[in-house]
């Protein structure tokens, strides 16, 4: 039962860094680029850790326990820290005068203005 | 079940290769750093699961730990760096225009 558990969060973990991958390599603006990146990875990184700490809880003892809330607290940092980076890296980009994406023959461009 | 958990990591690599590449092509400097953040992230969980693998979790998790910490503040400090400092060209196009600029003052 735990198996079947453990392999579905790592399968969804896969899928969504797997949209993260996509995302990053084929949208065609910065900013879109960044919304792929901070929330997929976010979520895969934190399903793909709560299989592992579910993984770990296999073999009940004082030591495989402590090791599996370690687990977790990488889990809850990673929710905290990924993104405040994202959000730094888009504020230093916007800063830096990147132009937003205006559509295919930017004529959304204009519309904006 | 260890085999599954050899095929996650297998994958996870594979997909940060991809990753690699918008790394390599990317247009602008902070396009890069998104890709160095997803990779770094994505090489905590690798640790832990090399850790799950060789039997030894507890030992790699606290380099796991570390590794995490050190990516957030790396990406943290690289965009206050490009925050800052305007003068750094952002893009190449960047760089042409306040090439030309200065020619035409």
């Amino acid at each position: 039962m735990l198996d079947i558990i453990v392999v579905v969060f790592l399968s969804l973990g896969v899928l969504f860094f797997l949209g993260t991958t996509n995302g990053l390599l084929r949208f065609p603006d910065f900013y879109s680029r960044m919304h792929a990146a901070g929330k997929g990875d976010t979520m895969s990184s934190i399903l793909i850790l709560f299989g592992l700490a579910l993984y770990t809880f296999h073999h009940p003892s004082a030591m495989e326990l402590l090791t599996g809330f370690k687990i977790i607290f990488i889990a809850v940092l990673i929710f905290i820290a990924s993104p405040t980076a994202t959000h730094a890296l888009m504020d230093a980009g916007y800063e830096s005068g990147i132009e937003p994406w205006g559509g295919e023959n930017g004529s959304e461009k204009e519309e904006r203005r | 079940m260890e085999k599954f958990i050899i095929c996650i990591g297998i994958v996870l690599l594979f997909l940060m290769l991809a990753t690699l590449v918008r790394v390599i092509l990317g247009p602008s400097t902070i396009d890069r750093l998104v890709g160095v953040n997803v990779i770094g992230t994505k090489a905590t969980i690798l640790i832990i699961i090399m850790g799950t693998l060789l039997g030894r979790v507890e030992m790699y998790v606290d380099i796991a730990l570390a590794y995490a910490l050190l990516n957030f503040i790396t990406s943290v400090a690289a965009a206050r760096f490009f925050q800052r400092n305007r003068d750094v060209p952002a893009t190449a196009s960047d760089q042409n225009v306040t090439i030309k600029e200065e020619a035409s003052c």
